[in-house]
């Protein structure tokens, strides 16, 4: 490996990206226009009336079926009232998800007499990630009767409130925007290298250019490192863009950390490698497309991109846990959202893992000059 | 001088057909060596081997001492190629393109001293998917001169250039010869293969059918020299009663064979004894051109007489 052929050829390999504009768009535009797209799709306030689950742990009391009433006036929800026989507050998250309810309020027991006594009340919220339309209504609904409420005791202070973020339902405090970027960045990274190295790969072939280099001292571990190189630049550029488009327009609460590094770094040496190597192993362009999309398809929908796996039934997300794409994306979302490194650090080794065995085959398998 | 290329019973199968059937032959390291045949010869077949993009199917084959499959990485360094197409990647220019080269060789050529030498300079920010074919070609000569090889393989390097492009490209062949370097190089205008070359080879059906200087291709291959006169066909009729050898009459051109080179003076005389008018006389050869057609042409006819044969 000589850092200066590697040099030479990522500057060859970034003019031409950059005095061809469709593979610019593709690679930077594209990103922008996806979380663009869904950021919209799922963050749309619509004005169809939402079922809202209530719990409520303070009954028979005339100041909750007052609250309750007004949150039915609003039109913007419907309250369905849970009996606190039913289930318990602590279970009331999980109880949701089995029924497929999108969003649930729970009524704390210390509601009346908190707020008779002017001391705060907390209203906790529920909302499936998957219905982030659903959530917002609710949301909304929620915290306009409660400012009602707290304007109509003397002072006005906000007495009743929703603590903290609103809770997902299944256990979680996101929303589907929070998912989405991971996925998101994770379908950029399988993509934008799948996709071109698939081509480049059979093209480059037939129009003998593998050949050509063959006659100079650039090595194939060289030229393959040296795209490596271009798509993991060309990564961060996407991930920066939708990182920017997700927090500053669309309110993702992701934390920005170093631990993202490795995955913009290790998705694009473990994708620049898989679509070489089927590419490589593909006699023509044609049957190159064909083993590039049966690769990329599954994952570009299955491995958690634009919805978490966790919601999946069980039989796909085993299938899911076969993907690598899913590694990547599952480590990001552990780094960005869960803050859980032990298990980010195992996901991440398994895309290692996977990398090296996939650019080792790759740079094995695919020829310069045919025999 | 020592061989910079030698080839023993080379022979390349695709599938069930013989591109090329042992074939001998060695290139003088510092020489100029024309291959010549004509289309589907295999003559890319063997520049490829040489080069080390082809696997041979069997054979002995040395260049610079190296075999060029199994060695091909150190051979790389030391060579110059130009594929019978060549192409690169669209959206580079000439500059760049050498500077690449440069880059990848770890040579210190100057990219507008190499373009220079083949003419390029004015293309030299444009990008290759905009060239034109001889300019593209251009390029390919350009990128092969910029690691200073030791043996350059061109193959029809000038095919589809104009006369002008043409010639700058033997002078950059020339130059390479003069520094001391080998060239392999194949062609279909053997104007040029007798121009530029030191030695020739002709290729046919994957056989070769003549290899030597031009001179001695034509001596062994040729036709005798001939007198020839622009005169009326009695000429020849006078000429045949008086030499004794047939002479030839056909479009205002009288012909006769030289017995060898002293022949011509008592030809001459007879034509002066005649008292027959003649307008001009001279003497002629066949060239390599005249060999090469009718060598070709003789054995692709036996090869037809010979299939039609029960
Ligand atoms: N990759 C290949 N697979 C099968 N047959 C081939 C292949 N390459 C060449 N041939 C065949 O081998 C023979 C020699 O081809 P080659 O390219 O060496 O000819 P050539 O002398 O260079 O011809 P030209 O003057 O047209 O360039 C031809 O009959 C051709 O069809
Ligand atoms: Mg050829």
């Amino acid at each position: 490996m000589n850092p200066k052929r590697i040099g030479a050829d990522l500057a060859v390999v970034a003019r031409g990206y950059y005095r061809n504009p469709a593979a610019l768009f593709f690679s930077l535009i594209f990103p922008l226009i996806l979380i663009g797209l869904f950021g919209l799709i799922f963050s749309n306030t619509g004005t169809t009336t939402v079922t809202l689950e209530v719990l409520n742990e303070n009954p028979h009391s005339p100041l909750v079926t007052k609250f309750l009433s007004a949150l039915n006036n609003t039109t913007v929800v419907k309250v369905a009232v849970v009996p606190a026989s039913t289930v318990s507050a602590s279970g009331f998250s999980a109880w949701l998800g089995q029924n497929g309810d999108p969003v649930g309020l729970v009524i704390p027991a210390t509601f009346t007499t908190n707020y008779s006594s002017g001391t705060q009340v907390n209203l906790t919220m529920f909302a499936n990630p998957q219905d982030a339309a659903a959530a917002g209504e609710a949301e909304f609904a929620v915290s306009g009767v409660a400012n009602a409420f707290n304007l109509a005791k003397a002072g006005g202070s906000s007495l009743i409130q929703l603590a903290g973020t609103v809770q997902g339902v299944g256990g979680t405090n996101l929303v589907y925007v929070d998912y989405l970027i991971p996925g998101l960045i994770g379908f950029s990274i399988l993509t934008s290298p799948m996709f071109s190295m698939v081509d480049v790969a059979s093209s480059y072939r037939k129009e003998g250019l593998f050949r050509q280099l063959s006659l100079t001292p650039l090595t194939r571990s060289e030229w393959l490192t040296s795209r490596i190189a271009w798509y993991i630049l060309l990564t961060f550029a996407a991930a920066g863009i939708m990182l920017g488009m997700g927090v500053g327009v669309f309110d993702a609460h992701v934390s920005l950390n170093a631990g993202l590094i490795p995955y913009l770094v290790v998705g694009p040496f473990l994708f620049v490698s898989l679509g070489m190597l089927a590419g490589s192993v593909a006699p023509t362009p044609e049957s190159a497309a064909v083993i590039g999309n049966i690769i990329t398809f599954p994952m570009m929908f299955l491995a958690g991109t634009f919805f978490p796996v966790s919601e999946f039934p069980p039989g796909l997300q085993t299938f899911a846990r076969v993907l690598p794409l899913y590694y990547v994306i599952d480590g990001m979302n552990q780094v960005m959202l869960f803050h859980n490194t032990m298990r980010a650090a195992a996901d991440l080794a398994v895309v290692v893992v996977a990398g090296v065995v996939v650019f080792l085959l790759a740079v094995r398998l695919f020829r310069w000059r045919d025999a | 001088m020592p061989a910079a290329i030698e080839v023993e019973g080379l022979v390349k199968r695709y599938g069930g057909l013989t591109a090329v059937d042992r074939i001998d032959f060695s290139v003088p390291a510092g020489s100029v060596f024309a291959f010549l045949g004509p289309n589907g010869a295999g003559k890319t077949t063997t520049v490829e081997i040489l080069e080390g993009l082809r696997q041979r199917t069997s054979g002995t084959v040395r260049v610079l001492g190296l075999d060029p499959w199994s060695d091909g990485a150190e051979l790389h360094r030391r060579i110059g190629v130009i594929p019978q197409e060549f192409r690169f990647f669209e959206k580079i220019t000439p500059r760049e393109a050498v500077e690449y080269y440069r880059a990848l060789f770890g040579s210190s050529v100057d990219p507008d001293e190499v373009l220079g030498r083949v003419e390029l300079l004015d293309k030299r920010s444009a990008r290759f998917d905009q060239l034109s074919g001889g300019q593209k070609q251009k390029l390919g000569l350009a990128l092969a001169l910029s690691n200073d090889p030791e043996i350059y393989f061109l193959d029809e390097p000038t095919t589809g250039l104009d006369p002008h492009a043409r010639r700058a490209i033997w002078n950059v062949i020339r130059s390479i010869r003069a520094a001391g370097r080998t060239v392999f190089l194949t062609t279909h205008y053997l104007e040029e293969a007798e121009l530029l070359s030191d030695r020739v080879a002709i290729i046919h059906h994957g056989h070769l059918i003549a290899v030597g200087t031009a001179a001695e291709i034509i001596a062994a291959h040729g036709g005798p020299a001939r007198a020839v006169f622009e005169a009326a066909p009695e000429l020849a009729t006078r000429l045949t009663a008086r030499l004794g050898v047939a002479a030839r009459a056909s479009g205002g051109r009288v012909v006769v064979d030289l017995a060898g080179p002293h022949d011509a003076l008592r030809v001459l005389s007879a034509a002066e004894e005649s008292g027959l008018p003649w307008s001009s006389f001279s003497t002629e050869r066949d060239t390599l051109e005249d060999v090469f057609i009718r060598m070709v042409g003789e054995m692709d006819d036996g090869a037809l007489k010979g299939e039609s044969a029960p």
